[in-house]
């Protein structure tokens, strides 16, 4: 007989115990065979610092994208009734269980240079978006901004929006009920949705290297920099990036953590 | 029954160990094959890693080499050769290693990881455009244009390396806008018509059929690769491995390269 | 004052009701479920649309789709109290009062201000700081009731406000809703099922059945002379319908009763249980000429009263003692016959 509380159970500690180790040890594994003399020279090297730098403004970029144009979609797709909306939030959220690089030749076929989209563009003013920055993010935004929809619309449609009914019968206009109700309350689910687009963008290779192309400087993102060192045996080069981004993902996890939690 | 249930878990944890270590096991003993040494006849698995631009005239010589001795089957990996050589420096169960330039295959054998390696065929390098050659390309020169959009391998890769080499040649400089981590990745940008051009093996010009066309690249600026090929040291089918090699320097298998456009082996 | 004429339609309810509010007064709406009242709430409050009709609260049209006037709800002075409170869950109860305040315009500090000193009026300025999720449920009741009065709305709307309490704090706070209720200068309308609550708080009560008003007048005239089943039920009383002829009254549902008052045509009968006596044996003829048979129905306690319904034409709910159910031993079922003295039967117009 026991008191309030969850009793030891062997067979669930040890299955947790396996699990935990699981992710543990790959991480350890890094950063002991970090090559932790030469880490400052070859993170500063400049084809490091090229690849950094283009991994923090992509993603930031695709998650500045996945706000401006996620949210109306969210809010589409929570608030309103339409025809097709099962299919229209089948699609958009298609990209997340899609292997990234599908979704690389996807986005060649709609936006490559012979593509639906991009043709029609590239005749009018010459420009196509593969092996550009641009196109990174593009790439980038096609894997992410599912993520932060879904995290959002569900958010939304959690929410009582009778609270909003008693903010305008208090007498709060359309804009003032959606900053001090509507925002409030949403805002775990904006944090959460807003850190795994942009989580799931630093990390995008696949569609990235597929639609994008590999150019240092122009789209080759830390993950391309650490596929090409790892597969011509620059294991150190890769480690050392490695490690760069596990520590800034951490960080950002971690920060995040409380307050992605429901309020 | 605490005890009872407490033991009955550690059981269970035991044995999902224990499955996992036999399959682990399970399988690499069954690619071990036991042949008989006396004779050629060979069975079970063989693995090959080969350079990327061997793809369709390996995939050939692979289902001819099973013809040929039933009870075998042949399993490629293509990939950049230097991939291919770091997988097998981390312990890639590889039979026969195939690579497009001497250098890699040297990371491996200077390893210990392999010894004896022989030429088996020579490649030349060879512009490929769009079909109808659009933009009017005519020489490695014209690549330097600022609006032709170049792919060319990663300098990793010994497609790569030819490519700077034939860059240096004809004394130019070309900004490509990007750089494949395999020859097979350059063909698709090229025939998906998002680069203009790119440089590649002739052989996957002659493969390209009608979506694409070829520009020749002079012989005082092309480069001549050759590529090794070498059974592992610690390859699981050894016989599989030798068998293998035979065939591809044997007269069936040279027939099959030349006719994908590969010239003999040099030295 | 409150002149509404609200006429739409919402899924399968067809609401057209009319009322009218005196600035002060307490006005009562019940009714049965989904007969429409809290519709009738959103649809003062500009939350719902009207379909036809007109809302004028003080000589403003707040509402007249024929002339597509429509304000929208935050610009209409309508302070609304909802049954489920709908209190902010992020904010403390003083800056869940002072919201309307600062929607409206009102500084930071004034408004908070107002809404402390509302929060002291209704007696929970102690959990000023606290946040709605660590209040009681009277707390809550109050904090939401200090919410929609504090901006001083002309019209008041309180939905079921005493709904979600327990017994024991329910009659505090009705308590301090009339006190709260009688300083008020607004037009006030309340939705309760309670009749107590009517009776308690309302000065004049609306019942609202199937979208319509059936019935309307003081808590009084209503309860006296109930014009619907639901009333009659939430009163707790019989009622009959039948055509009258002088005394003699033939009812609807077959039977024939002698009433205490001359009337003719159709009319409604209404029989207190208290005046209705049960027996097992036939009573003597010359006592009461409303006498007949019927089989038990029913038979409830009510607190010390035990209420026995006969089935017979017509059907009757009598009032008895705890005492008579043994003697009479009614819980074994069977044949009972009743009786009720034609001066206890009311008969009035429908």
């Amino acid at each position: 007989m026991s008191r309030s509380g969850q009793r030891f159970n062997p067979v669930i500690s040890g299955l947790a115990a396996i699990a935990a180790l699981f992710f543990i040890l790959p991480l350890t594994g890094l950063v002991i065979r970090a090559p932790w003399s030469s880490m400052t020279k070859t993170i500063t090297s400049s084809g490091s610092l090229d690849a950094l730098w283009l991994t923090l403004i992509a993603s930031l970029a695709t998650t500045a994208l996945a706000l401006i144009f996620g949210f109306p979609l969210a809010w589409l797709l929570a608030r309103v009734q339409f025809r097709g909306k099962a299919l229209v939030r089948g699609l958009t959220t298609l990209p997340m269980v899609l292997p990234p690089v599908v979704g690389g030749i996807a986005l060649l076929l709609a936006y490559g240079r012979r593509g639906l989209v991009g043709e029609p563009l590239y005749s009018a003013v010459g420009f196509s978006l593969p092996f550009t920055t641009p196109g990174v993010i593009v790439a980038e935004s096609f894997v992410a901004m599912p993520f932060f929809v879904i995290t959002l619309e569900s958010g939304l449609s959690s929410m009582n929006t009778r609270l909003e009914d008693a903010a305008r019968s208090l007498g709060a206009s359309r804009l003032t009920v959606f900053r001090r109700v509507t925002l409030p309350l949403i805002a775990p689910s904006l944090l959460a949705g807003t850190v795994l687009a942009w989580s799931r963008a630093v990390g995008e290779f696949g569609a990235t290297i597929t639609f994008a192309g590999n150019l240092p400087g122009v789209t080759q993102t830390a993950p391309l920099a650490i596929y090409i060192s790892q597969s011509s045996g620059k294991i150190d080069e890769a480690i050392a990036l490695s490690l760069v981004l596990v520590v800034v993902s951490l960080a950002v996890m971690i920060g995040t953590r409380n307050r992605s939690r429901s309020a | 029954m605490r005890n009872h249930r407490a033991r009955m878990g550690v059981a269970v944890i035991c044995l999902a160990i224990v499955a996992m270590l036999a399959a682990a096991c399970g399988t690499s003993s069954s690619s071990t094959v036991r042949t008989t040494s006396a004779s050629q006849k060979v069975s079970g698995a063989v693995v090959v890693f080969a350079a990327a631009s061997l793809k369709d005239a390996f995939d050939q010589i692979g289902k001819q080499f099973e013809q040929a001795n039933q009870g075998v089957s042949v399993k490629f990996n293509y990939a950049g050769s230097s991939s291919l050589a770091t997988q097998i420096k981390q312990a890639a169960p590889a039979d026969v290693f195939a690579s497009a330039d001497t250098t890699n295959m040297d990371t491996v054998t200077n390893d210990n990881l392999a010894s004896g390696p022989k030429n088996f065929a020579s490649n030349t390098l060879e512009i490929m455009v769009g079909a109808g050659n659009p933009k009017h390309i005519k020489s490695v020169s014209d690549l330097a244009n600022s609006d032709v959009k170049v792919a060319v391998c990663a300098s990793d890769v010994p497609c790569g390396k030819y490519t700077q080499e034939v860059f240096k040649k004809a004394g130019v400089t070309v900004h490509p806008v990007s750089e494949e981590t395999s020859v097979s990745s350059v063909v698709t940008k090229v025939t998906l018509g998002e680069a203009d051009a790119g440089v590649v093996y002739t052989t996957d010009v002659k493969a390209g059929g009608d979506k694409i066309s070829g520009v020749t690249i002079p012989a005082n600026q092309n480069v001549t690769a050759e590529y090794p090929i070498v059974a592992l040291k610690d390859a699981p089918n050894k016989d599989g491995a030798t068998a293998f090699i035979n065939y591809v320097l044997g007269p069936a298998g040279q027939k099959v390269l030349q006719s994908f456009g590969f010239k003999p082996a040099g030295k | 004052m409150l002149d509404a004429d609200i006429r739409l339609r919402l899924d399968r309810l067809n609401l057209d009701a009319v009322l009218s509010v005196q600035a002060g007064e307490v006005v009562a709406l019940l009714g049965p479920n989904g007969a429409g009242k809290s519709t009738v709430l959103r649809a003062l409050s500009g939350l719902l649309r009207l379909d036809g009709g007109k809302v004028e609260l003080d000589g403003t049209v707040l509402e007249e789709p024929a002339k597509h006037i429509r304000v929208a709800p935050e610009k209409r002075p309508v302070g609304l109290m909802f049954q489920e409170y709908l209190l902010f869950p992020h904010l403390s109860a003083v800056e869940n009062v002072a919201f309307g305040l600062r929607a409206r315009g009102v500084d930071r500090r004034a408004a908070r201000e107002r809404a402390a000193a509302a929060l002291e009026r209704l007696g929970v300025a102690k959990v000023s700081e606290a946040r709605p999720g660590n209040m009681s449920g009277g707390q809550q009741q109050r904090v939401a009731m200090a919410r929609a009065m504090v901006t001083e709305p002309k019209l008041l709307l309180l939905d079921e406000p005493l709904a979600a309490l327990d017994v024991s704090t329910k009659t505090d706070v009705r308590r301090q809703l009339r006190a709260t209720l009688r300083e008020s200068q607004a037009a006030n309308v309340m939705v309760t099922h309670d009749l107590l609550d009517a009776v308690a708080l309302a000065d004049r009560m609306f019942v609202i059945e199937d979208g319509g008003i059936a019935q309307s007048g003081t808590p009084a005239e209503v309860t006296a002379r109930p014009k619907s089943r639901y009333v009659a039920d939430l009163v707790g009383v019989n009622l009959l319908r039948g055509t009258a002829r002088g005394t003699a009254l033939e009812l609807d549902g077959g039977g024939r009763l002698v009433t205490g008052q001359e009337m003719s045509g159709q009319v409604l009968a209404l029989i207190a249980p208290h005046d209705v006596s049960v027996s097992r044996d036939r009573p003597d003829g010359e006592s009461s000429p409303n006498v007949w048979p019927g089989q038990i129905g029913a038979v409830d306690l009510m607190g010390d009263r035990v209420r026995v319904r006969v089935d017979g034409t017509p059907t009757i709910t009598a009032e008895v003692t705890p005492a008579a159910v043994d003697a009479l031993n009614l819980d074994a079922g069977g044949q009972l016959w009743a009786s009720a003295p034609p001066t206890s039967i009311h008969s009035y117009p429908p």
